[in-house]
């Protein structure tokens, strides 16, 4: 499915990622500052690798060698972030409806709905991101990257500024999302990604240390080491 | 009520119309300096910044000459204009319209730039990644978070071009029913004997005309506002 392999020097920090994903849900898992999200931003490409090749199936997304660079809007790649980065100043409707304006997909109201539903965002449609929960939030920017139909969605610690108690509250609503698209899914947080995962991809330092299944998981949280 | 005379009126809306000439045409130049001394470095930023902000430091009279020499009839530019386009700036209020513009465009860019620095630039990743080029980014992020910007320059610009006198008088003159503003009207009401009266109903005039446009503005900027916060 996706296929990393890039070079980013930052500064005296060095992020040297190889590895590929099969369809499901693939963990980067390791400690803060293990170079997690950058490697993420080369992925969606707001950040430029110094060389390598990204590539997702047979669409290649940036190859420093044949000088290829897709840029971010062109690459079909949805993004969650960890603030959910909602407009503030449109309606939840807009902001769900965003991408497939400026992708310019046909309207497709089946569609909205069963993603509105499968969220249980339906109720919030009216209001503005400014007085949404946290956990609203989050849910409506999954929507919202679920609905410019990307080939991948790329999920940063989307829920690292809830609390245990909205984390729970989310958590079955990403377990439902597996079957719709291939996820890539960044946190140092074990319980969480065993709850999702199904490879496990392990950073630290800017490499990675392993590839694997959940076993990777079993140990402590990594920023606990 | 207040019983003006048709050369005041007169005055009155020749000053509106090359104000609002003045901030029309200004904006999307004001956006797109603004855009670029927030976003982007570039060799002699510094001296481009001093230059747009020059109009407000140096004295109006020699802002109004430099005009006159360059785009004067026999300036280098009026004469181009002239000849080639039939436009001619010098003793019309189209060039009262470019004194004031220029006089006004540092108070129309600066609210712009502030409001453009303090977009959170993540919000146009975010927009990258959902498909919207740059150009889309711009308009449907970047200008509809910095509109109160836009608003509050707008509404500087607006008020610097009513009120000017320096600079156009000394470019265009000051001749009743093409180049006198209310200012100039003021000011020439001012040296008459007998004077007074008419003098005192402009300043009138220009006092309604200016709290119009503040408390215009504050209203507009607070509903911009209010959209990111919801209702």
């Amino acid at each position: 499915m996706l296929a990393v392999d890039v070079e980013k020097g930052l500064g005296e920090f060095i992020i040297a990622a190889r590895f590929a994903t099969a369809n499901g849900v693939t963990a980067l898992f390791g400690p803060s500052g293990a170079g997690k999200t950058t490697v993420v931003n080369m992925i969606a490409g707001l950040v430029t690798p110094d060389r390598g090749r990204i590539a997702i199936a047979d669409a290649v997304l940036f190859d420093s060698k044949a000088r290829i660079n897709v840029p971010t809007h062109q690459r079909r790649i949805g993004y969650v972030f960890q603030e959910g980065r909602l407009f503030p100043h449109l309606s939840v409707a807009s902001n769900l409806d965003y991408g497939r304006r400026t992708s310019g997909l046909p309207e497709d109201p089946t569609e909205t709905k069963r993603i509105v539903d499968l969220l249980d965002i339906a109720h919030l449609v009216d209001r503005r991101p400014g007085k949404l929960s946290g956990g609203e939030r989050q849910r409506v920017a999954v929507g919202r990257a679920l609905l410019m139909r990307p080939r991948l969605l790329l999920l940063d610690e989307p829920l690292a500024a809830l609390d245990t108690a909205r984390k729970r509250e989310i958590l079955p609503y990403l377990e439902r999302l597996r079957d719709e698209v291939p996820m890539v899914y960044v946190s140092h947080h074990a319980g969480e990604l065993r709850r999702i995962a199904t490879s496990v991809v392990r950073i630290d330092g800017g490499r990675v240390t392993a590839v694997g299944g959940k076993e990777l998981l079993e140990e402590p949280d990594a920023d606990a080491v | 009520m207040l019983d003006l005379t048709p050369d005041e009126w007169t005055a009155i809306a020749l000053s509106l119309r090359i104000a609002l000439v003045a901030t029309a045409v200004g904006l999307p130049f004001g956006v797109a300096v603004a855009w670029l001394l927030a976003r982007k470095d570039f060799w002699g930023k510094a001296l481009f910044d001093g230059i747009i902000h020059l109009p407000l430091v140096l004295p109006p009279v020699v802002t109004g000459y430099l005009l006159l020499i360059s785009f004067g009839r026999r300036g280098p530019i009026g004469a181009f204009l002239a000849d080639y386009l039939g436009i001619v700036l010098s003793f019309r209020w189209t060039g009262a319209a470019l004194a004031c513009g220029i006089m006004g465009f540092p108070l129309l860019v600066r609210p712009i730039r502030l409001a453009i620095e303090a977009i959170d630039q993540k919000l146009e990743q975010a927009a990258a990644t959902l498909g919207a080029n740059r150009l889309r980014v711009f308009a449907t992020v970047t200008l509809p978070l910095a509109l109160p910007g836009l608003i509050a320059g707008c509404v500087l610009c607006f008020a610097k071009a009513l009120g000017e006198f320096g600079a156009t008088i000394t470019f265009v003159s000051n001749i009743p029913g093409e180049t006198q503003t209310i200012s100039a009207a003021i000011y020439t009401y001012t040296q008459s004997p007998g004077g007074d009266a008419a003098a005192g109903r402009l300043v009138l005039v220009a006092i309604a005309i200016s709290l119009v446009a503040l408390v215009l503005s504050e209203w507009l900027a607070r509903r911009a506002g209010m959209r990111f916060h919801g209702e």
